[in-house]
């Protein structure tokens, strides 16, 4: 066991800490109103490329899905308070596996049936074969 | 130095990690001595016991919708010759539908602080404002599906049609059961008072929005 002096003052923790010193009701509100704010401005930017035309019109779905995801950074951080604080360690790791089972099976079944649909027979084709 | 010479003073939870501010800064009992002999911080506290349940709930939840939305994006394009999306739309119901759920997450953010505070009434309104704006929400889709299986644009159109009421009914589902878990969260405090383990139920409302379009 190491024997050096530990200098850490006791009272830094990590943000978010869930036993850090009390926040204060007014904190508490302020924490709201400015996931609120940040989670609004998403909302209506999101809205706002759907109806302009200063967005190239393929590149529409890609600023959507920019959005989409800036917008659960919102929310974890504001709403659902993940944080990188040591007792949130275990909530990270299992937001990361979610994540990866979301991605595998979105991705997945966008890849594969897109495959399957590519390489599908068109209609007259397997009438023809039915004959 | 040994756990068992400082008596825990203070009621609650002993094992919550850093309850007191002790910091023993040397040697191999490094750590808050208050924490009962179990290495540096000894069992987690229960209440990061009950977020972290909350929180795998969750998340087994997004995969569960993520399966919905992989059905959606697949079929996306099967209108069969049926209306298309942009077609159907209600496009300021679905603003409305968007803002009220918003509202509605910020409102369970509020009533959360006036739980820590431990303030009955303010809890309560801002859980009935909560409520009251999911329950809009809801009033909301429902219209919409109704309008859209008048026009004949019901789940058995298209493929498209059908995946888009399976996942955008399962979210209304999902909200319905937040509502009926909110109604149960307000009968509790009002019965009860505050139990530390109604805190993180809170949640389940906040996480309504980023699947609401």
């Amino acid at each position: 066991m190491s024997h050096e002096t530990d200098t850490r003052d006791p009272g830094d923790l990590g943000p978010g800490f869930m036993d850090a010193a009390e926040v204060t009701v007014r904190e508490g509100i302020t924490r709201y109103v400015m996931g609120f704010v940040l989670a609004s401005a998403l909302t209506a930017a999101s809205f706002y490329v759907l109806s302009t035309s200063l967005i190239w019109g393929p590149g529409i779905p890609v600023a959507l899905v920019v959005l989409a995801i800036a917008q659960m950074g919102v929310h974890l951080v504001f709403f659902l308070h993940i944080t990188t604080a040591p007792d949130n360690t275990n909530n990270v790791l299992a937001l990361a596996f979610g994540v990866l089972i979301v991605a595998l099976l979105i991705a997945g079944s966008l890849w594969i049936m897109d495959n399957l649909n590519q390489n599908m027979m068109s209609m007259p084709q397997m009438m023809q074969m039915q004959r | 130095m040994s756990a068992s010479d400082t008596p825990f003073e203070r009621a609650g939870d002993p094992y919550l990690v850093g309850r007191t501010r002790d910091w023993v800064s040397t040697g191999a009992g490094r750590g808050y001595v208050h924490a009962t002999g179990h290495g540096e911080g000894g069992p987690a506290s229960k209440r990061v016991i009950v977020g972290y349940g909350f929180w795998i709930f969750l998340l087994s939840d997004i995969v569960m919708f993520s399966a919905f939305f992989a059905a959606h994006a697949v079929l996306q394009t099967a209108t069969a010759g049926g209306p298309s999306g942009r077609e159907l739309f209600n496009w300021w119901s679905i603003v409305a539908q968007t803002a009220f759920l918003l509202v509605s997450s910020f409102t369970c953010g509020l009533s959360a602080v006036a739980t820590e505070a431990r303030h009955h009434l303010w809890t309560q309104v801002a859980l009935l404002v909560t409520g009251l704006f999911g329950l809009a929400f809801l009033v909301l889709e429902g219209r919409d599906f109704a309008n859209m299986v008048m026009q004949g644009a019901g789940p058995d159109r298209s493929a498209f049609l059908s995946s888009l009421f399976a996942v955008v009914g399962l979210h209304g589902l999902h909200v319905s059961a937040g509502l009926l878990w909110l109604g149960t969260m307000m009968a509790q405090v009002f019965v009860k008072g505050f139990r530390p383990d109604i805190l993180l139920a809170l949640f389940t409302v906040v996480y309504l929005i980023g699947l609401g379009r």
